[in-house]
């Protein structure tokens, strides 16, 4: 009885300050649509979680971490080895920037295949692009860290990359390096962008995705739209999705946990830079696809260079993406599908270099 | 009678319109004066290491380089690969593979220069690129032997 005004007076007191009595009606509305795709749905919130997960081990490993050429990969095998509960922490960290990004391409390639991307989605779409580019980014960057000998050369070849790109090339791969050769320059700004500058983009952009999708609601693939009144099923938001959203942060914990737990992560010998690159040397699983399809160019195109053709036309990837909302609107019938065929053929590519990739 | 028609309404747009114009060029002035010294802040200097130009380095024992081996070594701020090839001549090179900058190493059982990043291969004896992705030959050194001793030095 008495917890239950007590209750009341505290809420009383919030709606007073923050207004809440709209968001809660506005809550009550929220829905979600039902269908045989809904799974789905999950990812965002998959990917979400292990943003979370990312976050808090990633502040644990700062406490240990060195970010100093000749303490770097001590430091981590301080953490693995000294530190209780080390090698879990940066298991978890590893594995979660794994899975997080698997959650992304599914979040990016489902949503892309329900047409979330149409108006008034636009904006929705390209902060996940930008979202899922800077989590890459985050890997990139998190990868050097360790300073092991695949790390060193996973970065030079990313560098070299970052040196094609026309006109500001230079100076881009000058400023990330700090120079010509990877050295204490490299490992000081790949930490400073990877713990704090990385985070500060990320954060904003994040909400204002998630904002969006408050503001919009949760897309309904276009077949669904189609179907008569009775038969567009929705489910609440609160409680219903949100609890099963829960279920669904439960498994993935666990799945990461026990990865954790069963694989934890290693470290390889230290970077000696004017070692050659070791044998069998290759990217993470997520940059295979792009690593293959460099593989598969001759040094000379005519007159072009074989790599600077194929980064031209991996561009067009990002960049085709990004301009997909323009195009499929929602309004031809055939750009639609053409738009599916494409989605279809950039996942089957993508998957198809990945599995040659790892077994080239 | 009408608002619009006031004459004083003109000038106050303009001001308006102005200071608009004012604010807009202050404010890239102000970017520019604010984004400047960030950017030479970022700007590397020049690593000691690079700037000293080495022109020679010895390698080892040119003995302790069996026919059919190669050794990679520092050359000033560079990787270098020392080869004693199969024609029994000492060959080096700049041993960042033109393809993507990775070190390139020798492989006895191929009896190739490669690169482990993307499979590239050159030829030992000249530096040219004869497999795989890389877009260029390595750039050779010149080796002597001195006293026994490999020197390295550019060509």
């Amino acid at each position: 009885m008495e917890i239950k005004i007590l209750e009341e007076r505290i809420y009383h007191w919030l709606d007073e300050r923050l207004g809440l009595a709209p968001l809660i009606e506005w809550s009550k509305h929220k829905m979600v649509p039902v269908h045989r795709h809904s799974f789905w749905y999950y990812m965002g919130g998959i990917a979400l979680i292990f943003i979370i997960t990312q976050i808090v081990t990633g502040m644990l490993l700062m406490v240990y971490y060195i970010p100093d050429l000749k303490s770097a990969h001590s430091s981590i095998l301080n953490i693995n080895s000294q530190i209780d509960f080390g090698w879990f922490i940066r298991s978890l960290h590893a594995w979660g920037a794994n899975l997080l990004i698997l959650a992304l391409f599914f979040h990016f390639f489902s949503t892309y295949l329900m047409k979330a991307y149409r108006p008034p989605r636009e904006i929705t779409w390209w902060t996940g692009l930008y979202l899922m580019g800077l989590v890459l980014a985050f890997g990139f960057s998190g990868y050097l860290l360790p300073w092991d000998q695949v790390s060193f050369f996973a970065t030079k070849v990313g560098m070299d990359t970052a040196l094609r790109i026309p006109l500001i090339g230079h100076q881009i791969s000058t400023l990330l390096i700090g120079g010509s050769t990877l050295s204490q320059e490299t490992l000081s700004r790949f930490f400073t962008l990877h713990v704090v500058v990385f985070p500060f983009l990320l954060l904003p952009v994040l909400g204002i995705h998630l904002l969006l999708i408050q503001i919009h609601g949760t897309s309904a693939p276009p077949w669904f739209k189609k179907l008569p009144q009775p038969q567009q099923i929705y489910e609440k938001f609160f409680p219903n999705f949100i609890l099963k959203d829960f279920m669904g942060w439960m498994v993935v914990l666990n799945i990461l946990a026990i990865l954790a737990t069963i694989y934890p992560t290693g470290v390889g010998p230290e970077a000696q830079p004017f070692q050659p690159a070791p044998r069998g040397i290759k990217p993470e699983w997520y940059f295979l696809a792009p690593y293959q399809f460099l593989k598969l160019f001759p040094g000379n195109i005519g007159p072009f260079q074989g790599e600077q053709v194929a980064m031209l036309i991996m561009a067009l990837v990002p960049l085709s993406v990004i301009l997909i909302p323009f195009w499929d609107t929602g309004v031809s019938v055939k750009r639609s599908k053409i738009a599916t065929y494409y989605g279809v053929f950039l996942i089957l590519a993508f998957i198809i270099l990945t599995i040659w990739g790892y077994f080239s | 009678m009408n608002n619009t028609t006031n004459p004083n309404d003109k000038p106050k747009i303009h001001r308006r319109r102005f200071l608009q114009v004012l604010v807009s060029i202050f404010g890239a002035i102000w970017s520019v004066l604010t984004l400047y010294p960030i950017y030479r802040y970022l700007k590397p200097k020049k690593n000691p290491l690079e700037e000293a130009q080495v022109n020679s380095v010895t390698v080892g024992d040119a003995s302790s380089l069996p026919t059919n081996s190669g050794k990679n070594f520092q050359f000033g701020s560079v990787p270098g690969l020392v080869i004693h090839a199969e024609d029994n001549q000492f060959h080096a090179f700049d041993a960042i593979c033109t393809h993507m900058g990775c070190t390139v190493q020798y492989r006895p059982d191929l009896k190739l220069i490669w690169c482990a990043c993307h499979g590239g291969e050159y030829d030992p004896e000249t530096g040219k690129n004869v497999a795989g992705p890389p877009p260029r030959p390595l750039t050779p050194f010149k080796v002597a032997i001195v006293q026994g001793k490999l020197v390295v030095s550019k060509g």
